[in-house]
């Protein structure tokens, strides 16, 4: 897209607060960036455009490491190229992308593909997560280096879990001689069947078949088990049950390799959404959303560190499958486009977190999950960047998003906070709101 | 009120009226010639998902003998099994004209989101595990016809309260109309959660049912075996079964209810069910005052 039909330009970014979680240091002071790189100073081979940013924040390589780009097979519910501009509307530099597509990313050569086409599409940088087990049919383990050294940046069968166990102990096992994790769809398949939201009050008043949040947490507690017993690099996907916690802390204390994500929806709404939206299969995710309690401990988690990363867990899907009725809808919210704007609601703004602190959960930390280096700020970073207005005020209207899902139970809320413009290898992908791929002036 | 959704949404008030519009209308049921021309020229259409012969039946008897015409629908050999969806089946039951539609679907919430998609009022035949509201009415009306008053009366409702939406709309029916309600069955298929809604709970028949004036016997499903949350018929017999030993614990003139269709031998033995103290033909005849009412409130327009 732009970067070869643009003349080429260097960029001196003026006014931001930069917020540089990968080296800690907040600062106000120009950035520069030229050849797709951070600069001391611009060469003056190039003509320098300044971007005045007064009153915005400044956050290098902000990712998302949970989407549903849904390519190959499901193009009705997103594609890379709907699901790259999402992601740059939502101010993600990056995404790691979910392997259970129809077929799945269980081959080297589909790992190559989606890592290709996101490059060639240049909105963002589409990290391919491979599947664990081949076809995702949780029998044999599928060839993860092959697909490691095409690209792949950890495994997971994601939408469903590794739940025997003895596959998931070699799973971890076999994942020592590589470089990424194991990342678990957490749910124990029998207590959760059937199911289509949280076992509670709301549940019981709704008649809607539900299960209980210890259908996770029981396979976290056996997957922490696993990780002690292996050695292997554990990832607990959209973690949402007090116990799960609990275990993911009894595994840190032991210096286990284990880290966790949390969702902004869960971060945001309890089960009583489900009543309020009065049976629209909208708030149907899996996890399913969780009573107040539960939220505070996920947000106190977050907080506490506990849970080091947030994703979006973007789960985009096609508006008359989500107008089945509740028990018959799929599960999923798109969250790429709000997930900024929840985590500044929710933890910046009410000050449980410092902004430094909410967004090293969506940069340093899921980096440091996947075991990817990136120096920050400095001269020679690639020049991923996003400026964001920490005060603007928004309504959610997913009939303006990029995503070709609508899908979420935000709509109509007011956030506070977003992402005003996104730059991918010095590169301009979105501004004030708009994906593009027109140069500057255009 | 535009739809009939479920019990938990109506006010005390309207279920009150309801119940009186349904004792007025249930004379009609004992004339030789049980037709009034209240809904003359009004189309009904009963629109079931699920199978049910009993309440389909009711409903259509009670359109007709309030002359209203009825289209039945049922999704055996109907074109959902082309792919069609619910929502565009009862937009087309809409666009042929009629003038209400009743619906029974084993998803909870689907007669709610009809609702929100149609024009025309919804009455909930049955959905899910959420509610059954006409069968409340018709179990309110056979207790009130029998003790003349619902306020202090003793209501057991035994069984798998957890899967019923017969429970639900029972419970919030009686204590709405002053009743006390308690919830008997076994672990896993009653709740304590229901405490707060203020129902009693316990897995102790015996306890359960002293003193009772009212005994709702839940139908068991078989699949509740093979999911294992009970274990044999037997043993759910001899701790939760109403035989008429165990009625001994209940009030001497203790009222027996069941929705029907009944599992003989397991949740409720023959001599009870049709012993003196059973009112099941009373509910089945109930059955089709209650659905009249809804209707006559409903497409009537004479009830304010
Ligand atoms: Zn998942």
């Amino acid at each position: 897209m732009t970067a070869e039909n643009c003349p080429p330009e260097a960029y001196q970014i003026e006014g931001a607060l930069v917020l540089d979680p990968f080296t800690g240091r907040e600062w106000s002071g120009p950035v520069v960036v030229e050849g797709g790189r951070v600069v001391e100073a611009p060469s003056g081979a190039v003509p320098v455009r300044r971007v005045e940013a007064d009153g915005l924040w400044l956050v290098p390589r902000l990712v998302d490491i949970h989407v549903h780009f849904r390519s190959p097979g499901q193009e009705w519910k997103e594609d890379l190229e709907s699901g790259s501009k999402a992601a740059a509307a939502g101010g993600m530099t990056a995404v790691a992308t979910m392997p259970n597509t129809v077929p799945p990313v269980d081959d080297p050569a589909l790992v190559t593909w989606q890592r290709s086409t996101g490059e060639r599409l240049g909105y963002t940088q589409i990290w391919p997560i491979g599947a664990v087990t081949r076809g995702l049919a949780g029998e044999t383990l599928a060839d993860l280096w092959r697909m490691q050294e095409a690209g792949a940046v950890a495994f997971s069968d994601d939408g469903r879990p590794v739940w025997d166990s003895r596959l998931m102990r070699s799973a971890l096992t076999y994942s020592q001689s590589l470089r990424v994790p194991i990342i678990q769809h957490a749910e124990d398949p029998r207590l959760f069947e059937g199911a289509a939201m949280h076992e509670g009050a709301v549940s019981l008043r709704l008649g809607i078949p539900a299960g209980p949040a210890e259908a996770e947490s029981v396979m976290v507690w056996r997957d922490v088990q696993l990780a002690a017993l292996t050695g292997g690099r554990l990832h607990i996907a959209h973690l949402s049950a007090p116990g799960s916690l609990e275990a993911v802390a009894w595994a840190k204390a032991r210096g286990l390799r284990v880290t966790a994500e949390v969702t902004p929806h869960h971060l945001l709404l309890t089960d009583e959404a489900v009543a309020e939206w009065g049976y629209h299969a909208v708030t149907k995710v899996n996890p399913p959303l969780r009573p107040q309690a539960v939220r505070d401990a996920l947000i106190e988690a977050v907080c506490q560190g506990v849970v080091e990363v947030i994703a979006s867990d973007h789960a985009p899907h096609h508006a008359d499958e989500k107008a089945l009725p509740y028990a018959e809808a799929p599960f999923g919210i798109a969250g790429l486009e709000t997930s900024l704007g929840v985590v500044l609601t929710v933890l910046v703004h009410t000050g449980r977190l410092k902004p430094i602190d909410a967004f090293r959960r969506m940069s340093a930390a899921p980096h440091a999950v996947l075991g990817l280096s990136y120096p920050g700020i400095v001269p020679g970073a690639a020049a991923d960047l996003t400026l964001i207005d920490p005060y603007h005020e928004w309504t959610v209207e997913p009939e303006r998003f990029y995503s070709k899902g609508k899908n979420t139970p935000l709509a109509g809320m007011r956030l506070k906070g977003r992402a005003v413009a996104t730059m991918v290898r010095g590169i301009w992908v979105m501004r004030e709101g708009a994906v593009s791929a027109a140069c500057w002036d255009a | 009120m535009d739809d009939f959704l479920g019990i938990a949404e109506l006010s005390t008030k309207t279920l009150e009226d309801l119940l009186d519009t349904a004792q007025a209308l249930s004379e009609i049921l004992s004339r030789p010639i049980k037709k009034v021309p209240t809904l003359r020229g009004r189309a009904i259409a009963n629109a079931f998902f699920e199978p049910s012969t009993r309440t389909r039946n009711a409903f259509e008897l009670a359109a007709k003998y309030l002359s209203a015409d009825v289209v039945n629908f049922s999704s055996t050999g109907s074109s959902l099994e082309k792919g069609e969806s619910v929502w565009d089946t009862v937009k087309t039951l809409e666009a042929l004209g009629v003038d209400a539609v009743v619906v029974r679907h084993r998803e909870a919430g689907v007669p709610q989101l009809m609702a929100e998609r149609l024009a025309i009022p919804v009455i909930n035949a049955g959905d899910g595990e959420h509610e059954h509201p006409t069968q409340a009415l018709l179990d309110l009306l056979t207790v009130r016809q029998r003790f003349g008053r619902l306020q202090g009366l003793r209501v057991a409702i035994v069984g798998d309260v957890l899967h019923s939406r017969v429970a639900r709309s029972d419970l919030y029916g009686f204590l709405a109309l002053g009743a006390r309600v308690t919830l008997v069955g076994p672990p896993g298929l009653v709740s304590e959660e229901w405490r707060e809604w203020g129902a009693e709970v316990t897995w102790d028949l015996a306890q359960g049912i002293r003193g009772a004036h009212v005994v709702q016997v839940l139908r068991i499903q078989r699949e509740r075996q093979a999911q294992g949350l009970l274990p044999s018929w037997q043993e759910y017999r001899e701790r939760w079964g109403i035989t008429r030993e165990h009625l001994g614990w209940a009030d001497p003139n203790v009222l027996v209810l069941h929705p029907g269709p009944q599992n003989r031998g397991v949740e409720i033995d023959s001599e009870v069910l049709e012993g003196a103290q059973s009112a099941v033909l009373d509910q089945v005849r109930n059955g089709v005052a209650v659905r009249m009412a809804v209707l006559y409130r409903l497409l009537g327009g004479a009830a304010e």
